[in-house]
């Protein structure tokens, strides 16, 4: 199986603290994948880096059959090349409908001109329907999104990043601040999601990793301390190191 | 004419004649006509010779005649030293002898005009450079080296012998230099007294340098006369009207006709609607009046003048030359490299001095700049009313100066007073305006705009809108002159001193004290601050007092030297912005690098373009606007996380 | 009334101004204003109106326009720039060569007539420089004013010059992601270096004597200025009507959004796909280009341009009309520019009586600017949403509720208070 996204050997250097050294890490492309580890692993900055926040300063990070490196691309432009990322707050643009803020992420040309000429066809509706419909938001398509509950925007975000169609997405903490009943149903959206696509979700909560039943990476200082299933990482003595020491 | 004085001078220094009386007398008598009615032309010899005689009497007769005190008795002739005694004259004979009194209307007063009481003043240079009173002696060197002539050369080397007076027989030793190496009949004495002056870099040294590298342009149809500086080609080292111009002057060329010329000559010979067999509706083209005023030409009807072609070829036809006042090739040539030299080492004290501009403009940007930068990085405000504050400040010290008439004690009471004030006015504005607009940094831009406004205005209700002194005190009066070149004036000194002082206080404030420590605290992370137990709401208003208070502060420093209007603070704002910017906040040894690199370059380009300031601003904008692309967050940033991107 | 947020998937079949309502009243109001003034003018009415009135009204159209340029780079996109006035004078400076120059040539070309000769083209030129650069001690046509003589080319110019001015310092000052206050103060900056650079002699632009006599239409000679004036009012009226359209269109669509959602969180549009700073930049140079027109229009009415004009205050007083008129609504920019700037024009005028306080006693012309800058304190503090707040109380539309927190985590994010439309 060939990978998705491949990063190898990537190591970024934050006023002489090594964030992320040398870090390798693949993905194939319908594929789940949770990442955990203690605070200061590195978990944010490694997204940081795939979304052409973080620029590493040694080296690769490459995506797609063809094997493209996305380091000298910012970040809209890696975005457009199919990787989504779904940040730890719900942000959607409170100011505008929850129908702006599908348009918005609805998978177009993202070109200035294209955008400035674009009106929306029936089927652009009918999509923006069907995905509000999808994350229970249907009759809510007019109501400012700063008005929605925070499970509410959670659950509008998430709409939005399958508006964007991407191919790997990116999850930090999806499970913040949920209820059991929206957990649930999380894990079952992502789980559905991974037949299609690629997905990694950074987390703490053991319990909501274990019901993803996925494969588990740790990081530790930066780095890949161990992979496998979660049975067999929670029994690597490194990792119970690791977080026993940590508390 | 000046040859012959010269000679007759030298000769009768050359060889001292034994003192005779009645010499003087002699030389006056048999002369009198010329001294009677004097011209400047022609005058000169009499002089001399009565310089020359060696008759004690000859240096006042001719200080007499310089006074116009010279007298002619009207009853019989004779010529006397006339002194005012009540309402008339005590007089002395020529030869020394007193002559009695006589009232005003029985004499006639020679009155020489001032060319020749020039002449007779430069012939009395030698008896006042060996004059007893050292002040004299002192007076006479000034006066040659002001004007300096052949003539003086020969008495002044010869009082240098005798000189007592250490420092005035270093005057003179000096001057002779300088004299010689304009005046010396030999040229080898000429280069030597060049190559003696090594690299002075004295103004004086180069003022009497630079006569000798003085040049004239020639235009020659061969090859030049005189001592060639270098050859001139139209079009790079003169333009083309230039070197045509020198041509006419040299009668090489018939003079150029001006358009303006052309076609009043032109419309003069208007002949039945033609003018040389042109018809008048042809003439829109120059080529074409040009045709019709050779046409003219031809027919004598008008004076032949150059058409283009022939001042092209006439240019052509001549070769253009700088050629030196200065016969001696060898004298110029040791002063070219003397001067040159001497231009290397001004280069490098210019650069001292111009690195002391810089410092001195450095200094008055960073107090200007270091409140603005506390506020904006501890708050994220950038407060627009900080240039309203340096005027609060500087009309401070104004008003202090009206109560209070002693300049030294009124700056120390206006110090402080001018940051009470900046800082109640900053913590009001704090309180009532910036607090409500926290995390809203454009609001509070545009906000403190508001204020600006209102401020700027007020000022210029209450004050008017005339400059207003504010007086420095006597002792800072002056400059610190380290030659000709470098110096720096003490109020300067006095306001880099001031931001040194700051720059302390803001160390030690920062880094020592319990309020730099929240503040610190507060720069990095408000949240976690606030947490802390600081309470981020007094380290703001605190922080914002402060800033405000220095900007009073830098207001009295600034308005010591520039003048005191309710838009002066608005000319520092731009430039305090630039050096935030610059030099990155949240950090005062940023906003010292930023202030220093503001005004040393503002002071370069000032140097490399001294007639235009204001293009000298516009570059420096420039300059910064590019600087931010490859240093966004200023010269001395916080680096990776704590940067909150 | 939001220009934004208007309904749009049952908005599919229904018309712009269906979509715009806002749009279609203020083109109403715009017509019966222009009517009215026209009726009411020297040349085509009752002379109600003077015509340095008349003159007046066109101007503060001309501003309206160029509120609604900063409106959508400040009020939908969230940059907050105070270079729009530089943009606005670029434009009028490029205008002002075509009108002066080509006015010279007329009076030269008239003087040289009388002298008995055809004048040649060298000394219409001639005659052309020492004219207008008498007063900065030079007859040579600087190397800029080479299409000076060309209406098409110089018009050209006068949106050219600002729009890539615009691109070039946008592309540098984006590229470099500086953002929020940083860049408010870089384009002060531009805007001050660009005004230093025309005071010099040497600028080419006649320093600051600047250029004048713009009233006089070249080849009008006869035309009275009463009538240029309401030509001027009507092409000004024009102008911000049609700008009026093109950014009400602009902001309703996906466009809008996008700039509105850059200005509150660009970070997340960015993740969106969208290159946040294409946008930022095709937004600041078109509003830069609506800016030079709305200079095109505004000084031949005005008659005199001098660098004094291009000073960081006046694109400041741009920013405060925009606010006090409300921003994120075009209507808002529209009503702010036109009250504040006819308020100003009032206040300025010296005609108002002094109010007698005791002793001492008010003077309008000293105190306005005091009173406008407090007035501008207040409304930042109390009203964020402006006048334009005013017409929201006949809405009825339920508010986000946010506990009073920005909408976004960017500087230029609404505050929640200014959302509610």
């Amino acid at each position: 199986m060939s990978a998705l996204l491949e990063v190898s050997g990537v190591s970024v250097t934050f006023d002489g603290f090594r964030a992320i050294n040398n870090l390798s890490f693949s993905i194939g492309p319908a594929e789940l994948r949770a990442i955990i580890g203690p605070n200061g692993a590195g978990k944010t900055t490694f997204m940081d880096i795939v979304t052409g926040k973080t620029r590493p300063d040694a080296g690769r990070v490459t995506f797609g059959e063809r094997s493209i490196s996305l380091l000298g691309m910012n970040e809209a432009r890696i975005a457009r090349e199919g990787i989504g990322r779904k940040f730890q707050r719900p942000t959607v643009f409170e100011d505008q409908t929850v129908e702006d803020n599908l348009i918005l992420a609805l998978k177009a040309n993202r070109s200035p001109w294209a955008v400035l000429f674009w009106r929306p066809k029936a089927a652009d509706m009918d999509r923006v329907q069907a995905l509000a419909e999808e994350v229970g938001l249907g009759d809510q398509l007019h109501r400012k999104s700063g008005e929605l509950s925070h499970g509410q925007k959670q659950w509008l975000e998430i709409a939005m990043l399958l508006a964007q169609e991407p191919r790997l997405l990116l999850v930090d903490e999806p499970a913040a601040g949920m209820t059991p009943a929206e957990r649930e149903q999380t894990t079952a959206l992502l789980v559905s999601l991974a037949k299609t696509r690629a997905v990694v979700v950074v987390e703490h909560d053991m319990e909501f990793i274990r019901r993803l039943n996925c494969r588990v990476t740790v990081l530790h200082e930066g780095s890949v301390l161990a992979e496998g299933s979660l049975d067999h990482v929670t029994r690597d003595p490194q990792v119970i190191a690791v977080y026993l020491g940590r508390g | 004419m000046r040859l012959t004085a010269l000679i007759l001078t030298a000769l009768c220094w050359l060889v001292p004649l034994p003192a005779l009386a009645q010499e003087a007398a002699r030389i006056v008598d048999e002369n009198r006509a010329m001294i009677e009615k004097p011209s400047r032309q022609t005058i000169g010899p009499v002089i001399a010779a009565l310089a020359g005689s060696g008759d004690p009497m000859a240096d006042d007769i001719l200080t007499a005649w310089a006074d116009k005190r010279l007298v002619v008795r009207k009853a019989d002739g004779a010529m006397f030293l006339a002194v005012a005694e009540g309402e008339g004259f005590a007089l002395t004979a020529l030869d020394g002898t007193p002559g009695g009194t006589a009232a005003k209307a029985d004499v006639t007063e020679l009155k020489p005009n001032a060319g020749v009481r020039g002449l007779i003043e430069t012939a009395l240079v030698q008896f006042t450079l060996s004059d007893p009173d050292p002040a004299r002696r002192a007076e006479a060197l000034t006066s040659i080296a002001r004007d300096p002539t052949a003539e003086a050369l020969a008495p002044l080397r010869a009082s240098m012998q005798a000189e007592a007076d250490p420092a005035l027989k270093a005057q003179k030793e000096r001057l002779e230099r300088f004299l010689t190496l304009r005046f010396d009949p030999d040229p080898a004495a000429r280069v030597a007294a060049i190559e003696s002056l090594g690299a002075d870099t004295a103004l004086d040294v180069r003022g009497a340098l630079n006569p000798l590298l003085a040049t004239r342009r020639v235009a020659v149809s061969g090859t030049p006369d005189g001592n060639v500086a270098r050859e001139l080609i139209p079009g790079r080292d003169l333009t083309e009207v230039e070197a045509y111009e020198l041509l006419v002057a040299g009668g090489l060329a018939p003079a150029r006709l001006t358009l303006e010329e052309q076609r009043a000559a032109l419309v003069a010979n208007i002949d039945a609607g033609s003018v040389g067999g042109v018809p008048v509706a042809a003439l829109d083209r120059q080529a074409a009046r040009d045709r019709a005023y050779t046409a003219l030409e031809a027919s004598g009807a008008v004076p032949v003048a150059a058409t283009d072609d022939e001042a092209a070829a006439a240019l052509a036809a001549h070769r253009f030359y700088e050629v030196y006042a200065e016969a001696e090739p060898a004298v110029t040539e040791a002063a070219a490299a003397a001067l040159a030299r001497i231009d290397r080492k001004v280069g490098l004290m210019q650069a001292a001095d111009l690195g002391l501009d810089a410092l001195s403009l450095a200094a008055i940007y960073f107090l200007a700049a270091i409140g603005l930068a506390i506020t904006f990085g501890v708050m994220g405000v950038i407060n627009m009313a900080h240039g309203e504050f340096i005027t609060i400040g500087a009309y401070t010290g104004f008003v202090v100066q009206l109560f209070v008439p002693d300049y030294t004690l009124s700056i120390l009471i206006a110090l402080p007073l001018a940051f009470a004030v900046t800082f109640g006015a900053g913590v009001a504005m704090e309180r009532l305006v910036i607090r409500h607009l926290y995390k809203r940094p454009l609001e509070t831009l545009l906000a403190t705009f508001g204020i600006s406004i209102a401020l700027q205005q007020i000022l210029k209700n209450v004050f008017g809108t005339q400059a207003r002194p504010l007086t420095a005190p006597g002792w800072l009066d002056g400059a610190l002159v380290f030659n000709d070149v470098v110096s720096i004036s003490y109020i300067r000194i006095a306001i880099f001193v001031l931001a040194l002082i700051f720059l302390g206080f803001f160390l030690w404030l920062m880094k020592r004290t319990r309020l730099g420590l929240e503040v610190r605290a507060v720069t990095q992370n408000p949240a976690m601050a606030a947490s802390m137990g600081i309470n981020p709401d007094r380290i703001n208003m605190l922080t914002f007092g402060l800033g405000s208070g220095i900007a009073g502060i830098a207001g009295v420093a600034i308005g010591l030297y520039a003048k005191v209007t309710s838009e002066m603070g608005a000319d520092y704002i731009v430039q305090s912005f630039m050096t935030v910017v610059v030099g990155g906040v949240g950090n005062v040894w940023g906003t010292l690098a930023g202030a220093t690199m503001i005004g040393s370059l503002q002071k370069v380009i000032e140097f490399l373009n001294p007639a235009n300031t204001l293009a000298a601003q516009t570059y420096m904008i420039l300059f910064i606007i590019l600087f931010i692309q490859f240093r966004p967050r200023g010269i001395i940033a916080l680096r990776g996380r704590a940067a909150g991107d | 009334m939001g220009d934004g947020a208007g309904p749009r998937s049952d908005g599919k079949s229904k018309s712009f101004f269906a979509q715009n309502p806002s749009a279609l009243i203020f083109i109403a109001f715009l017509a019966a204003f222009t009517l009215i003034v026209t009726l009411l003018s020297e040349a085509y009415g009752v002379g109600f109106l003077s015509t340095s009135f008349v003159k007046t009204l066109g101007k503060t159209l001309c501003l309206c326009l160029v509120a609604l340029a900063m409106d959508l780079i400040w009020g939908y996109a969230g940059i907050l720039s105070l270079g729009h006035m530089a943009f606005f004078a670029l434009g009028g400076y490029m205008i002002g060569m075509w009108l002066m120059y080509a006015r010279t040539e007329e009076i030269v070309v008239q003087a040289l007539a009388q002298g008995g000769l055809p004048a040649t083209p060298e000394e219409v030129s001639q005659g052309i420089a020492t004219q207008i650069f008498g007063v900065v001690g030079s007859s040579d046509l600087p190397a800029i004013w080479a299409f000076a003589h060309s209406l098409p080319l110089q018009l050209l110019l006068a949106l050219a010059v600002p729009g890539v001015l615009a691109l070039v310092f946008g592309w540098l000052a984006f590229r470099s992601r500086v953002t929020g206050v940083y860049l408010s103060i870089l384009t002060q900056a531009m805007t001050l270096a660009l005004a230093l650079y025309l005071f010099q002699n040497d600028s080419g632009l006649r320093g600051n004597n600047g250029l004048s006599g713009l009233q006089n239409l070249p080849g009008l000679g006869d035309a009275s200025q009463d009538l240029v004036s309401v030509w001027f009012l009507w092409a000004s009226a024009l102008a911000l009507g049609l700008g009026y359209l093109a950014l009400a269109w602009v902001v309703s669509g996906k466009f809008g959004s996008v700039i509105r959602a850059i200005r509150d969180d660009e970070a997340r549009v960015r993740f969106l796909g969208y290159a946040v700073e294409t946008y930022k930049l095709f937004v600041f140079t078109l509003t830069a280009v609506i800016a030079a027109l709305a200079g095109v229009l505004y000084y031949p009415q005005a008659g005199i341009i001098n660098p004094a004009e291009l000073a960081p205050i006046a694109s400041i007083y741009l920013a405060v009309w925009v606010a006090i008129g409300g921003r994120g609504r075009l209507y808002g920019a529209v009503i702010g520019a036109a009250f504040v700037s006819l308020l100003s024009s009032l206040f300025t005028s010296g005609r108002l009586p002094d109010i007698p306080l005791g002793p001492v006693a008010l003077n309008w012309v000293d105190w306005w600017l005091v009173i406008l800058g407090l007035a501008f304190v207040a409304v930042t503090l109390l009203a964020p949403k402006g006048i334009g707040g005013l017409f929201d109380r006949f809405q009825h539309i339920r508010p986000p509720d946010r506990k009073g927190a920005a909408l976004g985590p960017n500087d230029g994010a609404l505050q929640e208070q200014e959302a509610r439309e």
